[in-house]
């Protein structure tokens, strides 16, 4: 019974994660109608940049850390905006190819730099006593990253939704023409998303090195992820991402632990028959 | 002017077999290799308008298929040879029906996701593949008899086996089916008024691009005589894709310039720097922002100038 | 119009098409004569282009029936429906731009040809399609630029391959949507021309925005104004009609 619990706290867990990371992708297909492929890139220097700095200063904080990572890889993935993306504005298919030669170059640095060791990211000493619940006994810092998931769920809706950032981002999504008529700086919008996008997934990054660490490929395993919880999901919708990282979460946890050779596949299955049957996703708002 | 080109084409591709040393050739008929792949993914980025990021899912399971029939089941070469494409044309029409669901972005979408999970799967089902060990000992086939294990020999089957794809490529292209998929590419709406089926379409096109893609595997496993799952990384698929785009989509060799660059690129800077992934990221960066439609083109476009200023 | 489905060339009934709470298409309701010459009127965003889409499969109607010729066509895909003699051209040019004349009218007689899906003869060595695009491109009277890109053309030229490339396939049931729009003078002339002169075989449906141009093409007239049928008749009596009046001096 242990075990069903303790997977399925690693379920929430994950899903949590996963929430933080394709929130970002989510918002940035769904406004710019980019592929980030960067953003696995992004949750992984977020990740490293956590592993390094608890490393070095023990006593540093793991929320400040997170912060921290955000607010740089923010900032790196607004210059890469500003620099690189705008010139590529009538050049779809060159906006997705630079986003991936982004993430080589920083895969690769995170190589030259941390070289090719994992490095554990130590779980706040605070949160390393376990919980007892029911009598059962979970680990506290899941729980604690699943709550984190849903209240940055609530904030990014309360921003999508009742804030005027929010208003102009939805309609950047419904009609961006429309939207640049009536005056809201599309440009501008692009470049806030985008800097949003790569600071949640820097964030995420961090607070998920205690349950990940940082190693070389990290990237490369969160993207697919990434990709695989929007298209369920449904591209443009928030809320399609939350339940999309749910259920990616579970079936990828329990699929690993009971059928390890298989978990792929089994990742795979959901996003086949939503791409069958309804391929604008669960919730989605546009067509791919 | 073209039977000039055609005669340095065919200058450079005997000259490595009959002047230069093992290295050389070597490098040659990974080129070849290489060349084959990006045609392959070209016919569906450059003629058809469909971006794949997953190509390496064909070049890697037709590589894995011929390694495990031959190395763990016994199976001849020839045999091995066409289960192994067969396998991988069936993979590609499933992966066809779900990639196509969708167009654009979602489309490469789909594509990168399929073959991640393919590449996922080659690391983690090891005592199916032997994981991140990759499969060794493997041999190379003997057509006919003659075998292969020499370089000069290698080069001119992977020689002989491009020029074939090359023209059934080029007849492919010219053919109306060809000029159906290029006005596919170009207006489908219109196309679809007109009775083409532009779905039929694509997919035929998805899987014969498939085929090719194995074919580059089965050459790629037998050069090599080993497989690891980087081959069916996005690396792979990067590779290729970055191949096609310097080279030009829009022409039916120009990915194949493209992929022996990037190729040459990887070998020679490989020695000097370590971190090859880093200078393919940056020499995307600069192609896309610099040259977008390519080398070949961009060449075409200056000879054009030049011999307008002369005449 | 009491005439049975399968007297009709086309046979429209209760089409409805609504884009979230915007109904563009209610309930439309129309029947075409074979040979018939038909027009639609009505002015911007009555719903005349998506009636077209929905007649030619580009879009899927919530409710309705659409049969050509007495066949149930409403969940045929468009290229179906081409086979099955429909054909049509487009508000926007969706010529080939860079492909020459001869070119975009030889992919329009392939598209009806089991040709189209062969893939080892070189298109250019068809002659008979190469002789019969040129032909058409005669009968339009651009047989001269036969061998020049679309995208050097004049916009009245351009108008006059697609209608080319229409009439190429001998269709039954012709949609034309716009056809005589942002020409000028002369250019308008010939293609007036044109559609007057093409054959009584294909039933001819056409979407025109300014009524005085095409009135004398019409038999036939329908007015459309909020996704609904407003009048429905003979031309003249439609024009006479106080409704058709209404609509356009929005009473």
């Amino acid at each position: 019974m242990q075990f069903w619990i303790i997977q399925g706290l690693n379920s929430l867990s994950l899903g949590g994660l996963l929430f933080l990371l394709s929130s970002g992708f989510s918002l940035i297909f769904g406004l710019m109608r980019l592929a980030n492929l960067t953003h696995g890139a992004f949750f992984m220097l977020g990740t490293y940049f956590g592993a390094v700095a608890l490393r070095e200063y023990s006593g540093l904080s793991i929320w400040v850390t997170a912060l921290g990572a955000g607010i740089v890889v923010a900032a790196l993935g607004g210059l890469f905006e500003r620099l690189v993306l705008t010139r590529l504005k009538t050049n779809p298919l060159g906006q997705v190819l630079v986003t991936l030669g982004m993430s080589f170059i920083i895969s690769d640095a995170c190589l030259v730099l941390w070289g090719g060791d994992s490095i554990p990211v130590p779980t706040p000493r605070n949160l390393q006593a376990p919980t007892r619940l029911f009598g059962f006994v979970f680990p506290t810092y899941r729980l604690v990253l699943v709550g984190i998931a849903v209240a940055a769920a609530v904030a990014l809706y309360l921003l999508i939704d009742r804030t005027r950032l929010g208003a102009m981002i939805r309609a950047g999504v419904d009609d961006r023409q429309m939207a640049r008529a009536v005056g809201i700086p599309v440009s501008r919008l692009f470049t806030i998303v985008f800097c949003l996008g790569a600071g949640i997934a820097g964030a995420a990054g961090v607070l998920g090195g205690p349950i990940l660490s940082a190693y070389p490929g990290l990237d490369a395993d969160m993207l697919p992820l990434a990709l695989i919880v929007v298209i369920l999901g449904g591209i443009g919708s928030l809320f399609g991402a939350f339940v999309g990282s749910f259920i990616i979460g579970f079936i990828y946890t329990f699929g690993t632990a009971l059928v390890p050779d298989l978990a792929y596949i089994i990742l795979f299955l959901p996003m086949i028959f939503v791409i069958a049957f309804r391929p604008q996703g669960l919730f989605g708002r546009l067509g791919t | 002017m073209k039977w000039f080109a055609g005669a340095i084409i065919a200058a450079v591709l005997l000259l490595p077999p009959l002047f230069a040393g093992d290295f050389y050739v070597n490098l040659a008929s990974q080129i070849l290799i290489a060349a084959i792949f990006a045609l392959s993914l070209n016919l569906l980025v450059g003629f058809g308008g469909m971006t794949s990021l997953g190509h390496a899912s064909y070049l890697g399971v037709a590589a894995y298929l011929s390694a495990l029939l031959t190395s763990r089941y016994g199976f001849g070469h020839g045999t091995a040879a066409l289960l192994s494409i067969l396998g991988t044309v069936a993979m590609a029409a499933f992966f066809g029906v779900i990639a196509l669901r969708a167009t654009g972005l979602g489309f490469l979408m789909i594509t990168l996701a399929l073959s991640q999970v393919l590449w996922g799967l080659a690391y983690r089902m090891s005592d199916v593949t032997n994981g991140d060990n990759g499969i060794t000992g493997l041999t190379r086939p003997a057509p006919f008899g003659i075998s292969l294990d020499s370089p000069v020999a290698f080069y001119w089957f992977a020689l002989i086996v491009a020029v074939i794809a090359f023209v059934m490529m080029a007849i492919f292209v010219s053919s109306s089916f060809g000029s159906s998929l290029k006005g596919v590419r170009d207006q489908p709406r219109r196309m679809a008024a007109l009775g083409f089926n532009p779905w039929m379409i694509r997919w035929i096109t998805f899987i014969y691009a498939g085929f090719w893609g194995a074919v580059a595997g089965l050459l790629y496993v037998y050069y090599n005589k080993y497989i690891h799952p980087t081959s069916l990384s996005t690396t792979s698929s990067a590779e290729a894709l970055l191949g096609v785009i310097a080279g030009g989509s829009g022409t039916l060799g120009g990915p194949a310039v493209g992929a022996a660059l990037v190729l040459l690129l990887k070998n020679y800077a490989s020695a000097y720097i370590e971190r090859w992934n880093m200078l393919l990221g940056l020499v995307f960066l600069f192609i896309v922002l610099v040259m977008p439609t390519g080398i070949v083109p961009g060449v075409h476009k200056l000879v054009e100038r030049l011999r307008g200023r002369s005449s | 119009m009491t005439a049975s489905s399968s007297d009709l060339a086309l046979d429209v009934m209760g089409l409805n098409k609504a884009f979230g709470g915007l109904k563009v298409t209610q309930d439309i309701s129309l029947s075409v004569r074979p040979g018939e010459r038909r027009l639609i009127i009505g002015p911007n965003g009555a719903g005349k282009t998506t009636l077209f889409n929905q007649i030619s499969g580009d879009m899927r109607p919530n409710a309705g029936k659409i049969k050509l010729f007495g066949q149930d066509v409403t969940r045929l895909a468009p290229y179906q429906r081409a086979h099955l003699g429909l054909s049509r051209t487009y508000q926007i040019i969706t010529l080939f731009a860079g492909d020459t004349l001869e070119h975009n009218v030889t992919l329009g007689l392939l598209g009806l040809l089991p040709s189209r899906w062969q893939m080892w003869r070189p298109l250019s060595s068809y002659r008979d399609l190469a002789s019969e695009a040129r032909r058409t491109l005669d009968s339009v009277g651009l047989l001269q630029l036969a061998e020049h890109p679309v995208s050097e053309l004049a916009y009245g030229e351009k108008r006059r391959v697609e209608l080319a490339m229409a009439l190429s396939q001998k269709p039954r049931v012709l949609l034309l949507d716009e056809p005589l729009a942002g020409l000028s003078d002369s250019e308008r002339a010939t293609v007036k021309a044109l559609i007057a002169s093409i054959s009584k075989n294909v039933t001819v449906v056409m979407i025109e925005h300014d009524m005085d141009t095409a009135l004398d093409l019409a038999e036939t007239v329908t007015l459309l104004n909020y996704g609904r049928v407003i009048v429905d008749g003979e031309r003249d009596k439609v024009i006479a009609d106080k409704r058709t009046r209404e609509v356009y001096l929005g009473a």
